[in-house]
């Protein structure tokens, strides 16, 4: 009795924490992105993996209505300089709520961007941040506009 | 034996649809009154600026659906309501819209022109929606009876059907 008291404590502690933990977000970055290696005067493509939760989808970058927000990934002014930003094929999918197809995200998918590295860079380990404005929705509901934080590791190199 | 084994199969049936009936947003349901709760109160601006309270459609049957103008399903819904308010609107019905948009009258009210909505729309934040329950989705529409007690709550899109048959039930009961 005395021993099991304990790993109960401990069981009832970590599920407290599982329940008080905050949902995950509809919309996240897929795992950790690894560094990009950036070369001082070259431009170097990063890929942001996002996965959406299942049932859900945001609106692409080109929405099919002007009143729906667009997914738009802009970068902070930092070490790297921005090119632009390549996002995937939306697909076209009908909902209930829909009589056209909207041009959506969902699943798995990913953000390409291209920066420059100036010269002026400073070489060493740094980050680029940014932010992803998106809205979600599944086929009866939407979730309010969001915008996330996102962070990449970059290491530059003469 | 066979008898029995049916009376079972037919209160499991029973069973699943009353417990159906309640989660398909497509299917009328009314809490039953005892279960009601009162639906709280609330002063909103209108987009004239003036202020519209809950308390006066006391006695009516309301339609309170939250909704927001980048919200399709919520889009597809409202002409249905500007239809339910034309319609019932002689028997003690009323609708209203709390708009939730980031950038208020800018979005809402030229939406609320173009798609001609004949009924009360206000603009709504976090307080409100807290009050109501804090659901994170819309669109999010309270069926209300005559007595200010909330009869339904549809989270997300539901069936006009669904709809106007709660309407008919709560005007039906409340007269």
């Amino acid at each position: 009795m005395t021993k099991t008291t304990p790993k109960l404590a401990a069981l009832a502690i970590a599920l407290g924490s599982l329940a008080a933990a905050q949902p995950p977000a509809v919309l996240s970055v897929a795992g950790t992105p690894p560094s990009l290696q950036a070369k001082i005067g070259a431009t170097v493509e990063a890929k942001l993996p996002l996965q959406l939760r299942p049932g859900y989808h945001v609106q692409s970058n080109t929405p099919t209505d002007k009143y729906l927000i667009p997914l738009r990934l802009t970068w902070n002014p930092g070490p790297l300089e921005a090119l632009g930003v390549t996002y995937p094929k939306p697909k076209m999918e009908k909902y209930a709520f829909s009589e056209m197809p909207q041009s959506v995200f969902s699943g798995n998918f990913e953000l390409t961007t291209k920066f420059r590295v100036p010269e002026a860079a400073i070489a060493g380990p740094s980050a680029i941040t940014g932010k992803l404005r998106y809205q979600a929705c599944n086929d009866a509901m939407c979730l309010p506009p969001r915008t996330m934080d996102v962070k990449l590791p970059v290491d530059i190199v003469r | 034996m066979k008898q029995p084994a049916l009376w079972i199969a037919a209160g499991a049936i029973a069973v699943y649809l009353a417990f159906a009936s309640f989660e398909e947003p497509d299917r009328p349901a009314l809490k039953p009154e005892p279960e009601r709760k009162p639906s709280p109160e609330f002063a909103l601006k209108d987009a004239r600026g003036a202020t519209v309270r809950l308390s006066d459609y006391r006695g009516q049957v309301v339609l309170l659906n939250f909704w927001a103008s980048w919200c399709a399903p919520c889009r597809q819904e409202i002409p249905w309501f500007t239809e339910f308010e034309r319609e019932f609107k002689d028997r003690g019905f009323s609708v209203l819209g709390v708009a939730f948009d980031e950038r208020g009258w800018t979005t809402v009210a030229p939406y609320a022109q173009r798609a001609r909505i004949n009924y009360p729309v206000l603009l709504g934040g976090d307080d409100l929606m807290t009050l109501y329950g804090g659901q994170d989705a819309l669109p999010v529409t309270f069926l209300i009876d005559r007595s200010g007690r909330i009869a339904r709550m549809h989270v997300g899109a539901a069936g006009k059907s669904a709809y106007r048959q709660e309407i008919l039930d709560l005007l039906k009961a409340d007269t």
